[in-house]
């Protein structure tokens, strides 16, 4: 069983000194809500779980961790190696202060069946690790599926109805900030909303419709870094779908500037920090605007 | 609190038929911080400058809003203004109540409306502003020509001649350009190599021109006085050095089926060729698609046959890798595509040629030597039609040309029809025109001279259809004046080719972030007081690249633009933007991402200690080069922290303008 083979690995790693600490997954207050962890010693690790309900990504946690004395044992999904990746190249994590396990995965669930980044699963592959521990089953591939049909659908809306749409979703926004602080692409030392000094923070609180621009504002900051991995739309105490905004700018960034995934591979293109002659023109993306 | 003043200018009628600029400056004194709010009937006039000056005294102004036109058009004339009454010139700000209120709106209160608008946007962002102090860059002391036609040539010989190091890169083999095509010039019927080929010798011969021919500049990074220009350089399988130009080479070349460019693929060449007896330099150039030996590797006739051992099959792309102050864009033309024209029926019959196409086919040294022979049979023609405005003066929506008048068709149509005249009198020379457009020193005389002397019949009307029925072109066109259709049996049929930029343009246009027109023509700084310069600095604009010319017009430009380059050239240091990106290393997140869109290379990041309210950590930051960043700005709005900021446009400051319009 992975998990006892991961248990197994990360007890001799921490013995051996190679590692100081394991982030990994523990029980959490219901069944079906792990919770990321961190395991300095055997004692604790007893505590340690892996499963169907370990969906969280541990990628973001590796921040603090980074400027910890001694390596982290950090166990990565193949979807969540992506943000991790993301996260080396944009120089917010140092390659050698990680022991990275890829740990086979076959599909997370939560109490309502299979998580909804688990219906359009990146595949199987590990863009990263020292080692893999996996089984036959976990490398099977996941059923594929088109993953930018719910944003096709957004895109076939009047300009009313999908202004509507999102005002209906958004308007259920507490303002917990938990998709924020879950968002691996989100790594500022200071988030424009908690700086007074943006003005931004103090625009965004005085109408709920300013409040509403916090999600789409977040978009943009992510865009052409957020790697889908879903993390916004399945910590949503709300259930807004906030995934669709990001997936929105990755479908018209395939479409304009050719398919890419980020996190994926060495860092060669960015399409929306790099350019090139190819490039389109804005007029055309200004014609997409007004479809 | 600040004490601002604001100043409204009328702009003649320009502003005040339209904005009630005595309102605005009324309404402007009730803004926090305006102590003085007035107007003037041209306030870039002395008398105006030296308003704003006395007001600055008396009331002890800290900054000044200008309501005027544009700031591409007087923000440095007012920031002179206010820094000789003391004032620090980024202490100015513009309200272009002009190009962008005035000037769009028929409406007067509705135009004033926005004229209040847009000063307020101007004040809330002046509260905001710092003084600035400007620094100096050095300037490198060489220039960039791209492209080698007369343009090219003519600015690179006066700027050499101002004692300035010059590059021509020129795409082709050889230097010469369209000019180098032609066969005689009007208004004066001189030979056109006569007098263009001294030119090129000369270039050749200048010790500060060096002709980098067969390249193309690939990447262009930096800013004017510094920018790097990377250049490629093609292979030409010949090494230029040792090539004498004997010819030997071409004359044995077995695979002559390469088509001829410099006789618009009229005729063919070899393999190994120079593009015309003059070329230069004149050193051969072995044409990959043809050449066997590079083909297959069966051959190697001209490598045994080159007594200077000039031939070098394995030679391969060179980079070049050079430092300019100037770049001057001198990219020409090509004539436009009339094969989808089908009604004119050029790509089924040989007997109708373009312009370009007669011109060496009346050359000497064209494909006949200089005897007019139809393409297709070689016989002489005896009944010529002329279609004018092909492809030119079309309607947008039509697709079928370009919008814009071609300027030289006219004249060349009738030095043409002239020629034909004078060396056949025996020819019927017949010319379909919408308008003769005539207007140049001896331009009319010249026209009326191929009508009146030389019995040029001109037909004022359009041609539908060009058919051919044996082996005659029936022209079918339109006869205004006499209100009938005709039809003309031509031999040989010539249209008058509208012209386009060299497609090499758009990406030369892409490389140095210097604007364009829908068409591809090169923008002006300013259309009428800096036609030669491109608004992006240090670019300069020579021939056809900015727009349809003549060879005089063009030679005036590219003197123009010479004396302009010359003029950057001989300063050993520009005054730099102090209106430049910095980073708050406390909210900097070290990702990068300022660093990859800064087109200028201006950021790099550091390792560095930062200190701040309970922070005291080593963190990877962005640090900016003030004396490399241009003020573009890309980095602020990449920035997802904020921690990247433009003096004179900060966050700040633009929230400020938006929240005064908007709130």
């Amino acid at each position: 069983m992975i998990a006892n083979e991961l248990k197994k690995r990360a007890l001799e790693l921490l013995a051996d000194g190679t590692v100081k600490r394991v982030l990994g997954w523990q029980k959490g207050e219901f069944e079906h809500d792990w919770s990321p962890a961190l395991f300095e010693t055997a004692e604790e690790m007893k505590g340690f779980v892996y499963g169907k309900y370990a969906g969280a990504n541990l990628s973001k946690y590796c921040l603090k961790l980074n400027k910890e004395e001694g390596k982290t044992l950090v166990m990565l999904k193949p979807c969540d190696t992506y943000s991790f990746n993301q996260l080396l190249h944009e120089h917010r994590l140092n390659r050698e202060n990680f022991y990275i396990i890829g740990v086979g995965c076959k599909g997370m669930e939560d109490q309502n069946g299979l998580l909804m980044k688990c219906t359009c699963c990146k595949g199987k592959v590990f863009e990263l690790s020292d080692e893999v521990i996996d089984d036959e089953e976990s490398r099977q591939p996941m059923p594929e599926v088109d993953r930018f049909e719910q944003v096709a659908k957004l895109e076939q809306m009047t300009h009313q109805e999908r202004f509507e749409f999102w005002r209906n979703e958004l308007s259920r926004c507490i303002r917990c900030n938990a998709c924020r602080n879950v968002c691996p692409a989100c790594t500022c030392v200071k988030c424009v909303f908690d700086n007074p000094g943006s003005g931004i923070a103090s625009k965004a609180n005085v109408t709920d419709f300013e409040e509403n621009m916090f999600h789409i504002i977040r978009a943009y900051h992510v865009a052409g870094r957020c790697t889908d991995c879903g993390e916004c739309s399945r910590v949503c105490p709300q259930n807004i779908p906030l995934h669709l905004l990001n997936r929105k700018f990755i479908k018209d960034m395939n479409e304009l500037y050719g398919e890419y995934q980020a996190g994926e591979g060495a860092e060669e293109r960015t399409p929306m920090t790099s350019y090139t002659l190819e490039d389109v023109e804005p007029g055309i993306v200004h014609e997409r605007g007004n479809e | 609190m600040q004490k601002i003043g604001v100043f409204v200018c009328w702009c003649g009628s320009n502003i005040a038929a339209t904005v009630d600029v005595k309102a605005v400056a009324e309404a402007m004194k009730n803004e926090d911080g305006v102590v003085v709010s007035t107007d003037y009937q041209y306030m870039c006039s002395a008398a105006g400058q030296k308003m704003i000056q006395d007001a600055i005294h008396e009331h002890q102004l800290d900054g000044i809003v200008v309501c005027s036109c544009s700031p591409r058009m007087h923000e440095a004339t007012f920031r002179k203004t206010a820094e000789a009454a003391g004032l620090n010139p980024y202490m100015v700000e513009i309200a272009n109540i002009r190009e962008q209120c005035s000037w769009i709106h028929k409406d007067i209160p509705e135009g004033t409306e926005k004229a209040i608008i847009l000063a307020r946007s101007a004040i809330a962002k002046l509260r905001h502003n710092m003084p600035l102090q400007a620094g100096t860059s050095a300037v490198k002391k060489r220039c960039l020509v791209i492209g080698g036609g007369i343009a090219g040539i003519q600015t690179a010989l006066d700027v050499a001649d101002a004692g300035f190091e010059v590059d021509i890169v020129e795409k082709r083999p050889t230097i010469g350009g369209r000019m180098a095509q032609l066969d005689k010039t009007f208004p004066t019927l001189d030979c056109s190599a006569c007098i263009l080929t001294p030119k090129m010798v000369e270039a050749s011969q200048s010790e500060k021109i060096n002709i980098i021919s067969y390249a193309e500049v690939e990447k262009v990074s930096g800013f004017v006085g510094n920018f790097t220009a990377t250049i490629r350089k093609k292979a030409r399988y010949v090494d230029e050095v040792k090539c004498t130009g004997c010819g030997l080479c071409m004359a044995k070349c077995p695979a002559k089926k390469g088509k001829n460019e410099f006789n618009m693929e009229l005729d063919n060449r070899p393999a190994i060729y120079i593009p015309f007896a003059q070329a230069i330099p004149n050193v051969a150039v072995i044409d990959p698609e043809q050449c066997n030996k590079l083909k297959n590797g069966k051959c190697g006739l001209c490598e045994r046959v080159c007594t200077a051992g000039a031939i070098n099959y394995k030679q391969e792309d060179e980079l070049i890798e050079r430092e300019y102050g100037a770049i001057v864009v001198a990219t020409g033309f090509q004539p436009m595509d009339v094969n989808p024209l089908n009604e004119l029926g050029y790509a089924e019959n040989a007997d109708v040629v373009t312009s370009l196409e007669l011109e060496r086919l009346m050359n000497a040294a064209g494909p006949s030597k200089g005897t007019l022979l139809r393409p297709s049979d070689g016989k002489h023609p005896h009944t010529i039609v002329f279609v004018q405005c092909v492809g030119s003066r079309c309607d947008e929506n039509t697709k079928r040309g370009k919008p814009y008048c071609s300027k030289i068709c006219c004249m060349y149509t009738a030095k043409h029809a002239m020629l034909i005249r004078e060396k056949y009198p025996d020819t019927d020379v017949h010319v379909f025109y919408i308008d003769v457009r005539t207007p140049g020193k001896n331009f009319d005389e010249f026209y009326r001279r191929a009508v009146e002397q030389y019995g040029v019949d001109y037909i004022k009307g359009q041609v539908g259809k060009i058919a051919n029925e044996n082996g005659k072109l029936m022209v079918q066109g339109s006869d205004l004046i006499n209100g009938e259709q005709i039809t003309i049996a031509a031999d040989l049929v010539v249209l008058a080719t509208a012209i386009e930029p060299d497609p090499t343009a758009r990406s030369i246009g892409t490389m140095l972030t210097s604007s364009m027109d829908t068409n591809d023509f090169f923008t002006e700084a300013h259309p009428k007081l800096r036609p030669v310069e491109s608004p992006t600095a240090g670019i300069f604009l020579s021939g056809v690249a900015q727009g349809p010319k003549d060879i005089p017009e063009t030679v005036a430009q590219a003197g123009a633009a010479a004396s302009k380059v010359i003029g950057l050239l001989a300063k050993d240091h520009l005054v730099t933007n102090p209106c430049v990106a910095g980073s708050n290393e406390l909210l900097c997140n070290g990702c990068s991402q300022c660093e990859k869109v800064c087109p200028y290379g201006a950021i790099t990041y550091i390792d560095k200690e930062v200190r701040g309210p309970g922070v005291r950590e080593v963190r990877r930051v962005a640090q900016v080069n003030p004396a490399v960043c241009q003020g573009c700005g890309a980095c602020t709005v990449t920035c997802p922290s904020g921690a990247m900021d433009l003096k004179g446009f900060s966050n700040q400051q633009i929230m400020a303008e938006v929240d005064a319009i908007c709130l």
